[in-house]
Parts: structure tokens; sequence; C-alpha cells
């Protein structure tokens, strides 16, 4: 994965050099100048945050479709505890994450319980909450204008901490904390070992009702906190289009990033790369004036090639390891204890 | 002594980094019945799939009616007679019985349109159906047949390739006594109609009962053959292993006559009209047999908390305690080794490693996260005190064989501290070493006043290993059995007894004449 997006970020400085000349591009890169960089790493910041909640309902062999549609309700629900209903900042901030808690264990009971499919459960959402949206500020574009008294609100998802954009120091600040949670807790090894055999881990003795659950809610949970720095970030919320495709956007930087839809697999190293490979593509596509209806064209096609080479690379692991597989399976029956 | 239909020689195959099979020969006659002996690894399975077009050999040559012949692919060996019916049976269970038997080769009627000519295929497979014994409607659909049933289909698509020489690879793994012995009487028809059968099993009483020959195979190489005359335990395990394997019962100590468990009318919701008393006690293993479907593993199931129970309560040494789920069960040492070890037992993505740890993993934490270095010893631990043959801790699971997957399934509960462990067919898939080894760990768990249920659809086992041994029939205990009256005949006749009406409702397919 990393080879690919090394190959994607050399492409891209040919491209670019191809137009300007290469010695003019090394010298002075628009994609390398600092507005352009402030801007790519925001934008990762903002949408690897959701991408790394996608992750963990991904892992269990879940997934959470409606995570966009959250961004609109919860976006419009914010900006009137900010706006008309003059709620301070930290309750409001309190309330939105509660609701989407609340929103995560909807979708984690219907999943474990009822034994809902995940897609269906979370495309019903994605439905739901647009609609909501739209219904509660009578499908008008609300926002926070330029009211005051949520500054650092507004800092974290447009200022910028020593030099770098605030909503990336979260996304490391988010990386770091379950890069941990996933790959040494306990919580992290259960979430894995029901995303690869959940009868399995069920009959160990893990509670897989509660870990599924508590995933959903984690997801959604990292998906408030989201809602609150993208509803900044575009500091109006238009409840028709606000963060539409946002779930996808996150399914694909998983997805990039190794992770399978049938669960088990993925690391966050994997999605924070994915992550960046989908937001340098779109920046890629900006800069280089690519008719923006074209954005998706691109974003498509590059994806799938980039997934099939991993496919290719990975057939090639798998052929190795199952080589290993084979040189142990003789072995097995040791001579020394066969006399 | 006829000339062999079929004559594999010298052949042998390499792949990448280890020699599957080198110079091996096996001729078969018309109508004879050869198994093919060996443990897991042997080679079986690769020289099956040579000869049913699945792999190419390197070395050899195959010769069929004394004639030099290529099979390059499952269509090749098809032409030329050859039929494998796979231990993981291939059928599709959303089509009926002809649909199967047709599958790939359907006669076709309306012309252009392709379309499947049903009424053929019900004529057809009738004949076929009539052939292997199975007195259902070709329109039966297969999800509602038994394993056995299905395995008969699989027969009868054989036969309806005109298939000469048979190879069926451990065919009687989920089969019960009777079906099994239905499946003999099938061989013997099959053998006078001259059809050649290559028979892979692990289980040798069956080879004894309906072997002419058997050829031993051991790390791919011919390792010897026994005619019909020398065909005994002991020569197969020699012929398997290279040595003897005293599989003879050790004296039972009991341990205190006060420490048991007890299953006090525990009522499984699969059977919610019986309800299942049973004392298991100190230092004995109590066997638990009975047909497919008797409501074994139900019980099983039902103690471990995967499903909750309608009634009745579990005590151990005078103590009753509540199993909700398995977690439960497994805070009061009570552990299931499943049935189903790939599916149930162990993630078998994940390495040895992370599986041993999984029930417990708490104790290998703090504040929740996990230390490596702690988890490494106990598995390390565990994988040298139950010998599980692998270079490291890091193996994935699925890359170790059956009987080492087995032994990964017990190093999972041996960490921990274990009061009753319920062994749901132990030995299933499982080669003769690592069985004995499995045998002597179970007796040695029950010395150590571990309490061992031990469910089993091999009467051999049953009989072998168990101290006492309860049988059931539909969800009910119909008697337990002290070791002095152990006799195949005595377990049958619990197990069945109240005759065919009540068999014949495991077979739902009947039902629908």
């Amino acid at each position: 994965m990393v080879a690919i997006f090394l190959a994607l970020f050399l492409g891209y400085a040919l491209l670019e050099g191809s137009q300007r000349g290469l010695a003019a591009t090394f010298a002075n890169p628009v994609f390398l100048g600092q507005a352009n960089l402030l801007n790519l790493t925001r934008s990762i910041g903002l949408f690897g945050i959701f991408s790394v909640a996608m992750g963990t309902v991904i892992i269990t062999g879940g997934i959470d479709l409606s995570v966009g549609s959250m961004f609109a309700l919860l976006g419009v629900i914010l900006a009137y505890l900010l706006g008309p209903d003059k709620f301070p900042w930290p309750l409001a901030v309190a309330i939105i994450i509660l609701l989407a808690m609340l929103i995560g264990l909807f979708h984690g009971l219907l999943v474990s319980r009822a034994r809902l499919q995940p897609f269906v459960v979370t495309l019903c959402g994605l439905l739901a909450y647009r609609g909501l949206a739209r219904f509660i500020s009578s499908d008008q574009t609300i926002g926070f204008g330029s009211n005051t008294g949520f500054e650092l609100l507004r800092t974290l998802a447009t200022g910028s901490i020593f030099n770098l954009p605030a909503p990336f120091i979260l996304f490391l600040i988010v990386c770091a904390v379950m890069g941990i949670v996933l790959h040494s807790s306990v919580y992290g090894r259960y979430l894995y070992a029901i995303g690869r055999n959940e009868e399995a881990a069920l009959y160990s003795g893990i509670n897989t009702k509660l870990v599924v659950t508590s995933a959903y809610v984690l997801c959604a949970s990292l998906t408030g906190v989201s809602a609150i720095l993208i509803g900044f970030y575009t500091n109006s919320i238009s409840p028709a289009s606000h963060g539409s495709f946002f779930e996808l956007y996150a399914v694909a930087a998983c997805v990039l990033g190794g992770c399978s839809l049938r669960g088990g697999e993925g690391s966050i190293l994997g999605i924070f790369i994915g992550t960046a490979m989908i937001q340098l593509l779109r920046n890629i596509v900006n800069l280089q004036g690519i008719d923006s209806s074209l954005e998706f064209v691109v974003m498509g096609g590059v994806i799938m090639i980039a997934v099939s080479l991993d496919q290719v690379l990975g057939a090639r692991r798998r052929a190795r390891e199952t080589r290993v597989d084979v040189k142990g399976a003789p072995a097995e029956p040791a001579p020394a204890t066969r006399n | 002594m006829p000339e062999p239909i079929l004559e594999l020689k010298g052949i042998s195959k390499r792949f990448p980094g280890v020699v599957a099979l080198s110079d091996v020969h096996l001729s078969v006659s018309p109508g004879e019945v050869v198994a093919l002996i060996g443990e897991n690894g042997a080679g079986k399975s690769t020289l099956m799939k040579i000869l049913g077009g699945v792999y190419q050999a390197d070395e050899g040559s195959i010769r069929v009616d004394g004639r030099d012949v290529k099979i390059r692919h499952v269509a090749d060996a098809q032409k030329l007679g050859v039929s494998l019916i796979h231990q993981e049976l291939n059928n599709l269970d959303n089509l009926d019985i002809g649909g199967n038997i047709f599958l790939g080769r359907e006669p076709l009627s309306g012309g252009f349109l392709r379309l499947v000519d049903r009424k053929k295929i019900a004529e057809q497979s009738r004949g076929y159906l009539a052939k292997v014994g199975l007195n259902l409607p070709p329109w039966t659909p297969l999800s509602a047949l038994s394993i056995a049933q299905q395995q008969l289909v699989e027969i009868a698509k054989a036969l309806s390739t005109n298939a000469r020489i048979i190879v069926m690879d451990e065919p009687t793994s989920s089969l019960t006594l009777t079906e099994a012995n239905r499946l003999f009487s099938l061989i013997a028809e099959l053998k006078s109609a001259g059809v050649s059968v290559i028979y892979i099993s692990h289980r040798l009483m069956e080879v004894n009962a309906c072997a002419d020959r058997v050829v031993g195979l051991r790390d791919g190489k011919n390792s010897g053959q026994l005619p019909k005359s020398e065909i005994n335990h002991e020569s197969m395990v020699r012929l398997m292993v290279g040595r003897n394997i005293d599989l003879k019962r050790t004296e039972t100590h009991l341990g205190d006559p006060k420490k048991r468990i007890e299953f006090r009318e525990i009522i499984s919701p699969f059977f919610p009209s019986h309800s299942i008393s049973l004392d298991i006690r100190q230092g004995e293993v109590l066997g638990l047999a009975g047909l497919v479907g008797a409501g074994r593993s139900e019980l099983a199931m039902t103690v471990f908390g995967i499903t909750r129970p309608l009634g009745g309560e579990i005590v151990v040494d005078g103590k009753a305690v509540q199993v909700r789920s398995p977690h439960d069960a497994i805070a009061h040492g009570i552990y299931l080794v499943p049935e189903d070890r790939r599916k149930h037992g162990l993630i078998i993505s994940m390495a040895l490693r992370e599986n041993v740890t999984l029930p417990d993993l708490w104790r290998y934490a703090s504040f929740g996260v996990i230390s490596y270095g702690s988890e490494l010893r106990t598995a390390e631990e565990q994988r040298k005190k139950l010998s599980i043959k692998t270079s490291s801790c890091e193996t994935l699971a699925k890359n170790l064989s059956g009987g080492n997957q087995q032994k990964l399934v017990l190093a999972k509960w041996l960490s921990l501290s274990p009061k009753l462990i319920i062994f749901d067919e132990p030995t299933r898939g499982v080669d003769v070493g690592s069985k004995a080894e499995i045998y002597r760990l179970m007796r040695s768990l029950a010395e150590n006043g571990v309490f061992i249920l031990m469910i089993s659809s091999d009467m051999e086992e049953v009989l072998g290993v168990s101290d006492r041994i309860a049988v059931m029939r539909e969800g009910a205990l119909t008697g337990v059995l002290e070791a002095k009256d152990f006799s195949e005949e005595a377990v049958m006749r619990l197990a069945v007894a109240p005759v065919h009406a009540k068999e014949g409702r495991q077979m739902p397919g009947q039902a629908i004449h």
C-alpha cells in the first residue's frame, strides 16, 4: 500500500513536471507549496477521523453507511443549539456526541440483537437522518455565521497549531489512541476475532453482542466529533447536500488501507494512508484544473487500479504463505517422534 | 490375477519446498476394493487428486485398461471413468437431487432456448437412485437430505458418469454406524458389478470390513500393502505409523466419590419435551453415544451456554451454577471442544498464540493493553506441553494439520483451570498418531480431577476410551452402561431401539411420499 502511495505521489510530480518542466516543478512545486500542503493536511484530518471510525465497524465485518447523513442531522442540530437557542458550547458538544452515541447504540442493537444486516440498518439510517435534517431545518441552509462564544470549536476546525492544521493534529491523536485500542488492547483483539469468525469468538467466551454494539457506538461517537469539525469547516449546513457521500470516502479509505469488507482485516496505518491517498487524489484533480464533474471518475478509476494492484501483490504474498504452509506439512509427522 | 484396470507407476509430485509424493505405485483390479491408508499429510489426497486430474504428476505414468493415459483435467478423468467423492461433499444444496446428479451435464430441451429438461433428469435419475438404494423422488431438494443421503447422491452421480473407478475420501466421517453399514453393502454391490473402489479412511475397523487389499502410504512413499488375509488393526497401524500404538484402556482411578458434576433435568431448546439428568464422576471419562441427530451436541451447546436451557441446572460439587452464555460457562471452568473446530473451535486466520489466549485475554493485559510477552510465554508453554508440531507460536491455525488444530483447541482450555471439558467428536479427521495422544491427554486430565464428557459417534472410540457410556436418542437419555456391560450391540440397542419409525424421522426426505 505504501509503495502504491509513493508511486501515486511520484506520478503526480511527473505529471506536473510534464506541464511545467521537471526542473521548475522540483524547484517550486505548487503541490508542495505551503498553502496547498496546509489545505491537504487539513482535509486529511477532517476525513481521517471518521474513516478511522468506519474502520472499527468494518473490522467487525459491518459497515456504517449513515455517516454522511449523520453529519447533516448533527450539523443542523448543532447550528440550532449554538445559534438561536444559545446553548453554551460545551453543553452543545456534549449533546451532539451523546446523540451520535445513541444513534450508534440503535444501529448496534439492531445489528447484534435483531441480527439485521449492517448494510441494511445503516442504509435506512442514511435515508432517514438526511430526511430528518431537512425536515428540522425546513430544508433551509443554516450556518454559524460570525456568531461568537465558541471560538475554540472554530479554531479546532479551521485553525492551526504549531503551523499544522488543528484537524490534522486531532486526527493524529485519534490515530495514536485508536492504534493502541485496535492493535494492542483486549477490545481490539476482540474486534478482529469477531470480524474473522464471530461464532468461534462466541465459543471462546467473548460477549460478541456487546462488543459489536460497542463498535457501532464508538464509530458513531467519532462521527459526532467529525460532525462538529466538518460543520465548522463549512460554517454553514445545507441539509440536502452537507456531508453527502462522505461515508463512501471513508469506506474507500478503509478499503485502500487494506480493510476487507468481510471483516477481520485492516490497520490504523493503512486507514491513515488510505485517507491520505484519497485526499491527495482530490487535491490533484483540483490543482490540475480537471473538470470537477470528473472528480469521481478519476477517483473511482484510481481506487480500482490501486485495489487491483494490491490484489495482484496480495495473491503473490498468499502464494508465498502457502509455500511455507506446505513446507510445514511434512515437517509435521516429524520423523524423530515416529520410532 | 486379472489385468489391472488402473495402474499408477512411479508417481512423484513436488510442491515448492516439499516432495509430496515420491515414486508411488498403486494398481487396482476390476471389482476390487483397495483401501488407501496413511496419516494426514502422507500424500493420500495428493495421489487421488492426480488421479482425478486436479494436479499433474511431475513424474510417473498412469495406465487405464493397460493403456498409458494423460489426465490433465477433471473432465479427462471422467471420460476414463474415474470419479472422486470428496471428504467434504460437493453437492449444491439449493438444487434438487436430480439437478445435482446431472450438474453440468443437464439434458436440454426447447432448442435454442436450452432449457433444462426436468422430465428427462427425473427419469434418468430414478435408475441411479434405485441402484444406490435411495428411495426418494429426484425432485427432493438436497437440503432436506441427511448427510448420508447426500453421500448416496454423490455416488449416484458417479454412477451416472459411468464411473468404473470410484475414489471415496473418508466417506463415513459424518455417518452413523447404520448409515455406514448401508454404504458398505453398496460398496459390495458396486464390486459385484465390476466397479473398483479406492477407499480412503482413518477408521481401521471399516477398512477391515470392506477392503480386499490395503495399501499404505507414509511420508509420500509406499509403506507396504496387506492382502485380505493379513488385514487387522495392528498390521494397519504399523503400515501407517511404522510402530504399534497401544490404545488399550488403562485402569480408571475414581476420585472422591462426593466430587461430581450433575446435570439436573436440563432441557435444551432443541428438544423441549425431554430433560436430561446425568452425573459425571471425578476420574472417569463419560462417553456419550448416539446417532447423529440424537441431541448430544445440542446438550453440549446448552451446558456451555451457546443456547439457553429451558430448565434445569448444572451442579458442581454440590453447588448449582448459572450458565447463560459461554462467558459464564468458562468462568465456571466448563469448556467445550466443539465438533467443528474450524468453525467454532478456532479462529483459523489467527496465530496459534492469539487462539490460545483468546478465552482469557484480560489475564495477559494491564489496563486493557495486551502484553505480547506474557501471551507468548503461555502459548509457548502449551505448545510444548501438547507437542503441537509447528515451528512457532505465530503460525496461523489454518496452517496446522487436523490433529494439531485439535490440540490447539485443547491448549486454549488447558491454559485456564478446567473443571469440566466436553469433547464433541474429539478425533474426527485426526490421524492415528494424534488420536492416541488426544486419548492419553483425556485420560491424564481425568486422573488429575477434570471431569470429562466425550461425545463420539466412533464406536471403536466410545467403547475403547469411556469408563461409562451414556446413550441418547432424539433428545432423550436412553441409558447409561457400566464398563462390564460394554458392547457394540448394547450401545446400538439404546441408540436405535424403538426401531425404524423413529429413525425414519431423521430422514425428512422420506416424509414426502
